[in-house]
């Protein structure tokens, strides 16, 4: 394996913009009084306390990507005869994301799981997915929304990521994770650590050691299913939620998606966009019928995919990555770790109820 | 020219519709072949799988394909006129183009039913997956026992695949009920809702499966009919509708709970769904 690298902190935004002279680079920069994920040219104000206000996700999922392309013309010869012609768009940028939190690196392996699952393998994630190489930072000032350690992972964690950056005294160690990342880093111009790596794990031990406990959010699978009925349960929780969706589009993990077509006269695109399971629409089909009406039912569904459902179908992996973006961007302050903790609480006093 | 990249599971193949059949007043039957020659001597499906149609400029939506695999002569999808996409498919003649994004989901379970007596049991546009089973299940008739239709639908104008209603009423293969909530003074079939109906038929349980398909109230009070006449919750075979959008279990807009009907389904045993949780 390559030897870990460093670089300083007042070199980090000229590597960066050499970078972007050769492919795409993402990182969360300030904008209209927040930090999000965006390409970095000069002008760019590079923002790297705490966690972005929006997830890394749109790097490989954008929140509105072509599809295809379709062009209607006449019939050649028989002008009462409409041709169409229907062509695929796929990614074709290298692009390198850099700052993507643990958490957010994370995400991506929630998704590599539904977009790149064997038979069913989403062409257009997995090119950018394969086109794009991830860069983690490790956090140091877990905001005390992030519960990253009771879902499994943690503020120095690799998973996901390509290379991982950790923040030291005058600028970061940077340690290979992937065979691309460190081939990447081969063919960068940095300076090697010399012998920093054991500053960067201890930066990274003490955070994590620094983060609040409390219990693990995972194994809860049956309980939340054992609560599906529980119409009491579910509306209760669901009371204040607005069916704004604002968790979900912030969310590092949330990845459903819709496609609807976009025609100006002769031309139109397909498209994909983010989609929302907190949303009425998202159910309602044709013949009127929702078969999830109301917030309860919604809720449900979106609690139940992320520490049910997909763990259930994903060896046991949890659909959340505890960034907690959506406990601070809720504008009525749900707090998803306070809904799971009940739903087992009130699942466990059901069974002891039942086995009195 | 269309770029056919068959790991793009979003890029449909192009169709041509061959012919349109104006069923009732809000369904049209729409036949369609794909431009690609090889693409249409290679397909493949089993009876009950679905698929998306596009018509591009308006969107995708999921039909059965109701023609049967026995008879490659050209995929059927019968649409009811119900929204934005459905009203453009409505406006489609013979030679438009289309996106076919097939086939999709599970099938129903033909082989196991082998040997079997069979009930069908359809309702309105419900009728569509029950007619390519039926169909598949005709041209291999000696693999199956004896064959029931019950067909309902509002009126005997809702009837959807007249075309083929006289010789189903009159094979001697099968046994074809018809029925109507609302009769005309010269409808000489059953007037009642089907549930009814079908208790007066009897149709025997033992040895058999039942497959029903339509609304949601009539499928729920079939099911209940078909539970006195003795029919078992693994007997009872139904297929579900959900509003999807990727059709390969992606976009998760058609769970339930950890199930995706555009891929787990959309044909379930009435003792499948008893094990999913409660959201149809």
């Amino acid at each position: 394996m390559l030897t870990a690298r460093y670089i300083a902190d007042d070199k980090l935004m000229p590597w960066l913009l050499s970078l972007a002279e050769t492919r795409q680079v993402l990182a969360p920069v300030r904008q209209g009084g927040q930090t999000l994920f965006a390409p970095l040219d000069a002008d760019s104000q590079l923002d790297l306390e705490g966690l972005a206000d929006a997830s890394a996700k749109a790097a490989l999922l954008p929140r509105c990507e072509t599809l295809l392309e379709f062009h209607y013309s006449k019939g050649e010869g028989v002008p009462s005869r409409t041709e169409l012609e229907v062509r695929e768009t796929l990614p074709d940028r290298d692009a390198f994301l850099f700052g993507a939190r643990p958490c957010d690196a994370k995400g991506f392996t929630v998704f590599d799981r539904v977009y790149d699952g064997g038979s069913r393998r989403d062409i257009y994630y997995c090119t950018r997915r394969d086109k794009t190489i991830v860069a983690a930072l490790a956090c140091t000032d877990p905001a005390d929304t992030c519960f990253c350690n009771r879902v499994g992972g943690g503020p120095g964690d690799t998973d996901g990521s390509d290379i991982l950056f950790t923040p030291v005294e005058g600028g970061y160690v940077i340690e290979p994770v992937t065979e691309r990342g460190e081939a990447f880093l081969a063919e960068q111009p940095l300076v090697e650590a010399e012998g920093r790596l054991e500053e960067a794990r201890q930066v990274r031990k003490d955070v994590a050691e620094s983060m609040p406990g409390g219990d693990p959010l995972g194994g809860a699978q049956g309980e939340v299913l054992r609560l599906f009925d529980d119409q009491e349960f579910w509306g209760g929780v669901a009371a204040k939620c607005l069916s704004c969706g604002a968790c979900s589009y912030l969310c590092p993990t949330c990845y459903c998606f819709n496609m609807t077509d976009e025609i100006n006269g002769d031309d139109g695109v397909r498209v994909r966009t983010w989609d929302n399971c907190m949303s009425f629409q998202f159910t309602l089909e044709g013949s009127g019928h929702n078969p999830r009406n109301g917030k309860a039912q919604r809720m449900r569904n979106r609690i139940g995919h992320k520490f049910s459902y997909y763990p259930e179908l994903h060896d046991g992996n949890l659909a959340c990555v505890g960034c907690g973006r959506c406990i601070v961007h809720c504008p009525v302050s749900m707090d998803v770790r306070a809904i799971v903790a009940q739903a087992r609480d009130r699942a466990l006093a059901k069974q002891e109820h039942a086995n009195d | 020219m269309t770029s056919t990249d068959a790991s793009n599971l979003y890029l449909p193949d192009m169709g041509t519709i061959q012919e349109v059949i104006e069923e009732t007043a809000n369904i049209k039957t729409f036949r369609i072949t794909l431009n690609n020659p090889d693409a249409m001597r290679n397909f493949r499906f089993e009876p009950g799988q679905v698929g998306q149609l596009s018509v591009f400029g308006v969107g995708e939506s999921t039909f059965v394909i109701n023609s049967t695999p026995t008879r490659m002569d050209y995929l059927q999808f019968s649409v009811m006129r119900v929204g934005e996409l459905t009203e453009k498919l409505h406006k489609l003649r013979p030679g438009d183009q289309v996106g076919v994004r097939a086939p999709l989901g599970n099938s129903f379970p033909y082989k196991e039913m082998r040997g079997k007596d069979i009930v069908f049991v359809g309702g309105g546009i419900g009728m569509a997956p029950l007619r390519t089973l039926l169909l598949y299940m005709l041209d291999n008739r000696d693999d199956y026992g004896k064959i029931t239709l019950l067909y309902g639908a509002r009126s005997p104008f809702d009837m959807a695949f007249s075309y083929e209603l006289p010789d189903w009423l009159e094979r001697e293969d099968m046994t074809t009920e018809l029925t109507v909530d609302n009769g005309t003074p010269d409808w000489p079939h059953h007037v009642g809702l089907i549930p009814n109906v079908l208790k007066e038929m009897a149709p025997s349980a033992e040895n058999a499966f039942a497959v029903t398909c339509g609304p949601p109230i009539m499928i729920k009070f079939t099911i209940e009919a078909l539970h006195t006449l003795g029919f078992k919750d693994e007997q009872i075979i139904t297929t579900l509708e959900k509003r999807m959008k990727c059709g390969v279990g992606i976009c998760g807009r058609c769970n339930i709970g950890t199930k995706y009907v555009c891929k787990d389904g959309p044909v379930f045993t009435n003792k499948q769904l008893k094990e999913l949780p409660n959201e149809l």
